[in-house]
C-alpha cells in the first residue's frame, strides 16, 4: 500500500519524546553498576528489584555469577567491537521505547549472524547468564529493557533482506530489517508488508513478532501472528528450530502462534519469512465529527454491524484534536467532542461503493459533519493529525505516558466517560486516541515529571484504565505488550493457574529462565505481593500463598 | 446452567485414565491412532452446547464446545455473519460437527489462502487442563498480547492438551456479493494463474483446480466483483451450482474425497503454492491458490512424507490409510521436546488423545 500508504501514527511519534521521565526505577541504581571494560569484572550483588521475577513461585536471582570466563568467551564469538561493556557503549541501551525504565546491563552483544547468535546463546546458557533480546529498541512496554545481571543480544546487525518473492508473494528477512524496509523493498512488485505499526519506519521485524504488533490496519488486514509464515528460532540452549514454513499449514501444535508474542522469553528469532499483500489499488478516508463521544461510540459499531470492515477505523478526542489541530492543520473540527477517521481501500468501485455506505451509516448516527477525501493530498491530510497525535501530546506536555488496553466496542464511550472521572480524581489531564475499529485504546496521560509526585499518580492513573479495561472484558494491552511496565496488570487479567500455565510454557522452551527474565508473566510470588486479591470466579486468588 | 456438566468433565479427568475428547465424531477418521486409544474412555463434549454470547457489532461470537457448527452457523446467519475459515462440516448430513472439534481439529475450507485459517479467527478460550483446573486465555477482544497466545495454541492441538470449554471466535460479515467462474485450463497454467492472481488486489475468495478445470470464486461488493470477473475472463457458473461446489469441497463431500481402492490413502499436502505439479500418479485436486494439494495413492506413507519434504510441505494421511499409527509429517528432533514439554504443562498425567497427534505426546 506504499503509494497510498495510510501513515497511521508514523515516524514522528517514535522514539517517545527525550523528555520523557528521566527517573524512571531502575535508574537510581545505575552509577552504582560497576562496569567496566575489563575481563575480571564482576557482578555485584546489589538488591534486584523484586520485579525480576522468572520462576512460577519465587523471583530469581541472578547475583553472585561469575562473568569473567564469559566475556572472554564471546570476545572469542564475537567480532571486533561487536561486545560493548563501557558504561558510555551500553548508556544507548538502557531503555526502549518506554524510557521511564532503565537499567544499564552488563554488556551488549551484537552479533553479525546466526552462528553467532548460537555461540552467544550457548555461552550464556552455560554461564547462566539472563539475555535479554533487542530489535530496534522501540518498543512501549519496557520489555527490550536491560537486566542488570544480563546481557543485551542486539540483533541490529542481522539487517539483510534474504530475498523477495514476487510469484510465491513472501519476502524472507533478518530479524533486525525495518518493518517499512520489507514493504519497500516490495513495493516494486505491487506489494507489501500488511502490519503497520506507528514505529513502523524505525521498528524491526524481529521486536515486531516478538510483540505480535499491530497498526491502523489490522481489523481488515491482521496482526503480525496472521502475516508470519516462518521463523528460525535460536532456543535458551543455543538450538536452533524452524517453527512454520512456506507452506500454509505445518504438522503438529501451531508453536508459531505460540511464539509469536512472547517477548523474548521464549527465544530468539533469527529468520522471518512473511507474507505479502497486494497493494489496494485505492484508498479513501471519511472524516466525521460528533458533538458526543457516546453517539461517536456508537457510530462505530454501528459502521461494522452494517457489515463493513473499514481499512481502518480511528477515534480521537476533543482534547487530542486540539492539541494536534494548530499545527498540523489536518482540518479537524476543534469543537467536535470527537471526531472518527474511517477509511476504505480496494479497486476505485469497491472503494466508492463502502465509502457511500459508511457515509450513510455516519449520518444515521447523528454525525455533525462528514468530509470524504477528494484527493490523495487530503487523505494523507486528515491521517495527518491522527499521525501526529503522539508529538502532539509531548508539544503540549513536558511528558506524557501512552496506554494500550483493548476494550469491546460497545464500551468505548463509557471509558471515555470513566477516563474524564479519572482526570478529576488524579488532577491529571489525558487525551485519547483510539484504534476504534477493534476497541485499541491509546489514552495519554499528560504529565510533568518535574512535579513530585506526577509520575506516580500518572501511574495509578493508568493502572486503573487497565483495570477497568479488564472489567469492560478487554484486555491490558492490545498491542503494546506486557514487558516490564505492565507485569503488575497481568495479575488484573489472569489467575494463578493460569500463570502457571504460562510459567509451564516458559519452562518447555527455556527451563533455567534465562530468557528476558522478570517481564511478560508474573511470578506468583510477585502477584500475592502486589496485592491485587485478584478476584476470579468469585474466588480469591493466590489463597495458597501467605501475604505480608 | 451447566456447572454440572463441567464438573462431570472435572469427575472424568480426575480419574486419571486416558481419555478422548469428542464431539459429534464427524471427524472420527481423522488424526493417528495408536493401539494404547481404544483403552480410552469417551468424554463427550456434546451436553456442553449453546451460544454464550454474541453481539454483531463486536464482530464476536462465544460459544460453549458442544454446540455444532450447523446451529452456529444458523445463528450467524441471521445477522448476515459467518465464519470465515469455512470449517469442514463432515458427516452424511452435516449436523454432527461441533465447534469444539473443529478449533481442535484445526481444519480450514476453501477461503484459508485468502482470509486466514481458523486458527486466526481463534480470540480466546476456556479450557480445562489435565488436572480439572479451569482456565481462560485470551478473550473477546480483536487485539490482545497479554500473555502467551494458548488459545491459538489449542487450534489442531487434536485434544492432546486440554479440553476446549468455550471459545470466542472472530466471524465477519458475509460478503454482499460472490460470482463463480470457470476455466478450462491444464494443471501447469492453473497454478500459473492462481499465483499471479494471488499476488494481484482481487477479490478471489477461494480457488480449485481438478479435472482440467480451474473454478474461481469472487466475494466482495458487487462492482468489486464484477470489474474482477470481466478482469479474469472464463464462464460464470450458475449461483446454486457454485454454492454446492464450494461446499462440497469444503465438507469434503466432492466426488474427488470418495474412497478409490481399499489400498489407498487420500494424502492432504500443504506446499508452498508455487510448487510444481507434483508427480503421484494419478490426479490431483488442487485448493488455496495452489497451496493445498489432494491425491489418492497407494504409495508407502514413507514414500509421500519424502516427496512432502523435498518440496518444503507437509503431508496428511488424511483419510483411508491403512495404517493409522502415524498420519502426520514427522519434525525434527528439537520442535518434539517442545512439543513433550508442552504437553506435560497441560497435561502432566498424559491423559488427553494419546497418540492422536503424535504416538510422543
Amino acid at each position: 500500500m506504499m503509494s497510498i500508504q495510510t501513515p497511521a501514527e508514523g515516524a514522528d511519534t517514535f522514539p517517545l519524546p527525550s523528555r520523557e521521565s528521566d527517573r524512571g526505577r531502575g535508574g537510581e541504581n545505575q552509577t552504582n553498576s560497576p562496569v567496566g571494560a575489563d575481563d575480571t569484572l564482576l557482578c555485584v550483588t546489589t538488591d534486584i528489584d523484586t520485579a525480576l521475577a522468572h520462576s512460577a513461585e519465587q523471583d530469581q536471582n541472578f547475583a553472585s555469577i561469575h562473568h569473567a570466563t564469559l566475556f572472554s568467551r564471546l570476545k572469542k564469538i564475537l567480532p571486533q567491537g561487536a561486545l560493548l561493556q563501557v558504561k558510555e557503549d551500553l548508556a544507548p541501551y538502557e531503555c526502549d521505547g518506554l524510557s521511564a525504565y532503565r537499567r544499564i546491563p552488563l554488556a551488549v552483544a551484537l552479533p553479525e549472524d546466526e552462528a553467532q547468535v548460537v555461540a552467544v546463546m550457548k555461552a550464556c546458557y552455560e554461564a547462566g547468564v539472563p539475555v535479554v533480546a533487542r530489535g530496534a529498541g522501540t518498543g512501549l512496554s519496557g520489555g527490550a529493557m536491560p537486566h542488570e545481571q544480563g546481557l543485551v543480544l542486539s540483533l541490529a546487525k542481522l539487517k539483510r533482506i534474504v530475498r523477495i518473492d514476487k510469484y510465491s508473494r513472501t519476502a524472507v528477512v533478518q530479524p533486525g530489517v525495518r518493518n517499512l524496509a520489507i514493504s519497500e523493498a516490495a513495493a516494486p512488485f505491487g506489494l507489501y508488508y500488511a502490519p503497520d505499526p506507528s514505529s513502523q519506519i524505525a521498528c524491526s521485524i524481529g521486536g515486531n513478532v516478538a510483540e505480535n504488533s499491530g497498526g491502523v490496519h489490522c481489523l481488515k488486514y491482521g496482526l503480525t501472528v496472521h502475516n508470519v509464515l516462518r521463523v528460525r528460532v535460536v532456543l535458551a540452549d543455543g538450538d536452533v528450530v524452524t517453527l512454520g514454513s512456506e507452506a500454509l499449514d505445518s504438522a503438529g501444535l501451531d508453536l508459531l502462534a505460540l511464539f509469536i508474542g512472547s517477548e523474548g522469553l521464549l527465544g530468539i528469532a533469527t529468520e522471518v519469512t512473511v507474507k505479502l499483500t497486494p497493494k489496494p489499488q485505492f484508498a479513501q478516508c471519511i472524516l466525521a465529527s460528533f458533538d458526543d463521544v457516546r453517539r461517536a461510540g456508537d457510530a462505530v459499531a454501528a459502521v461494522i454491524a452494517a457489515g463493513i470492515i473499514p481499512a481502518g477505523l480511528e477515534m480521537m478526542d476533543q482534547p487530542a484534536t486540539r492539541a494536534v489541530e494548530p499545527f498540523v492543520k489536518a482540518g479537524y473540527d476543534i469543537n467536535a467532542a470527537a471526531i472518527l477517521l474511517c477509511e476504505s481501500d480496494g479497486t476505485k468501485e469497491e472503494v466508492g461503493d463502502e465509502i457511500a455506505r459508511m457515509k450513510a451509516v455516519l449520518e444515521g448516527c447523528g454525525a455533525t459533519e462528514i468530509r470524504v477525501s477528494q484527493s490523495e493530498a487530503e487523505r494523507i491530510l486528515f491521517w495527518a493529525g491522527r499521525k501526529a497525535a503522539f508529538p502532539a501530546a509531548g508539544r503540549v506536555s513536558p511528558d506524557y505516558y501512552c496506554m494500550d488496553g483493548t476494550i469491546p466496542k460497545r464500551r468505548l464511550a463509557d471509558m471515555l466517560i470513566a477516563i474524564t472521572e479519572l482526570e478529576k480524581k488524579y488532577g491529571l489531564r489525558c487525551m485519547n486516541v483510539f484504534h476504534a475499529g477493534d476497541g485499541n485504546l491509546h489514552p495519554l496521560i499528560l504529565y510533568d515529571a518535574n512535579v513530585p509526585g506526577e509520575l506516580e499518580r500518572t501511574e495509578a492513573f493508568g493502572a486503573e484504565i487497565l483495570k477497568l479495561s479488564v472489567d469492560f472484558g478487554g484486555t491490558i494491552t492490545g498491542e503494546h505488550g506486557v514487558g516490564f511496565e505492565k507485569i503488575n496488570a497481568m495479575c488484573e487479567q489472569f489467575a494463578s493457574d493460569e500463570l502457571r500455565i504460562f510459567h509451564g510454557i516458559k519452562a518447555a522452551w527455556d527451563a533455567r529462565g534465562l530468557l528476558n527474565p522478570g517481564k511478560a508473566v508474573p511470578s506468583l510470588h510477585r502477584c500475592a505481593e502486589f496485592g491485587r486479591m485478584h478476584v476470579h470466579g468469585g474466588q480469591t486468588a493466590f489463597p495458597e500463598i501467605e501475604r505480608l | 446452567m451447566s456447572s454440572t456438566t463441567i464438573d462431570e468433565f472435572r469427575q472424568q479427568i480426575l480419574q486419571r485414565q486416558p481419555l478422548r475428547i469428542r464431539g459429534g465424531g464427524s471427524k472420527d477418521f481423522y488424526g493417528s491412532v495408536p493401539s494404547s486409544m481404544q483403552e480410552s474412555n469417551l468424554l463427550d463434549t456434546r451436553m456442553h452446547s449453546g451460544i454464550v454470547s454474541y453481539d454483531p457489532s463486536e464482530l464476536v461470537v462465544t460459544v460453549k464446545a458442544g454446540t455444532t457448527l450447523q446451529a452456529l452457523e444458523l445463528v450467524l446467519a441471521t445477522r448476515r455473519q459467518f465464519l470465515p475459515f469455512e470449517p469442514p462440516r463432515f458427516g452424511d448430513d452435516l449436523s454432527a460437527a461441533t465447534i469444539g472439534g473443529a478449533v481442535a481439529a484445526g481444519l480450514s475450507g476453501p477461503r484459508r489462502a485468502t482470509v486466514g485459517a481458523l486458527r486466526d479467527f481463534v480470540l480466546g478460550l476456556r479450557l480445562m487442563d489435565g488436572v480439572g483446573r479451569e482456565l481462560k486465555f485470551g478473550g473477546e477482544v480483536m487485539k490482545n498480547v497479554a500473555g502467551y497466545d494458548v488459545s491459538r495454541l489449542m487450534a489442531g492441538s487434536m485434544g492432546c492438551l486440554g479440553l476446549i470449554l468455550d471459545v470466542s471466535l472472530k466471524v465477519l460479515p458475509m460478503p454482499m456479493h460472490e460470482a463463480t467462474i470457470g476455466l478450462a485450463l491444464d494443471q501447469q497454467p492453473a497454478l500459473e494463474l492462481m499465483n499471479q492472481w494471488g499476488g494481484e488486489p482481487l477479490p478471489i475468495s477461494a480457488t480449485c483446480w481438478a479435472d482440467g478445470l480451474l473454478m474461481i470464486r469472487l466475494s466482495g461488493a458487487e462492482p468489486a466483483v464484477r470489474t474482477a470477473q470481466q478482469r479474469l475472463g472464463g464462464d460464470l457458473v450458475e449461483a446454486d451450482q457454485a454454492a454446492q461446489f464450494w461446499a462440497s469441497l469444503r465438507d469434503g463431500q466432492h466426488a474427488f474425497f470418495a474412497q478409490t481402492s481399499p489400498h489407498a490413502t487420500l494424502w492432504r499436502l500443504s506446499v508452498p503454492s508455487v510448487t510444481p505439479p507434483l508427480e503421484v500418479g494419478g490426479s490431483s485436486l488442487i485448493e488455496w491458490g495452489g497451496a493445498q494439494r489432494w491425491f489418492h495413492s497407494e504409495a508407502s506413507a514413507e514414500e509421500v512424507q519424502t516427496l512432502a519434504h523435498r518440496c518444503g510441505a507437509t503431508a496428511t494421511a488424511f483419510r483411508y490409510a491403512p495404517d493409522r499409527t502415524q498420519v502426520f509429517s514427522p519434525f525434527a528432533p528439537g520442535v518434539l521436546k517442545l512439543h513433550q514439554s508442552l504437553k506435560h504443562a497441560f497435561d502432566p498425567h498424559g491423559i488427553f488423545g494419546r497418540g492422536r497427534l503424535y504416538p510422543e505426546i
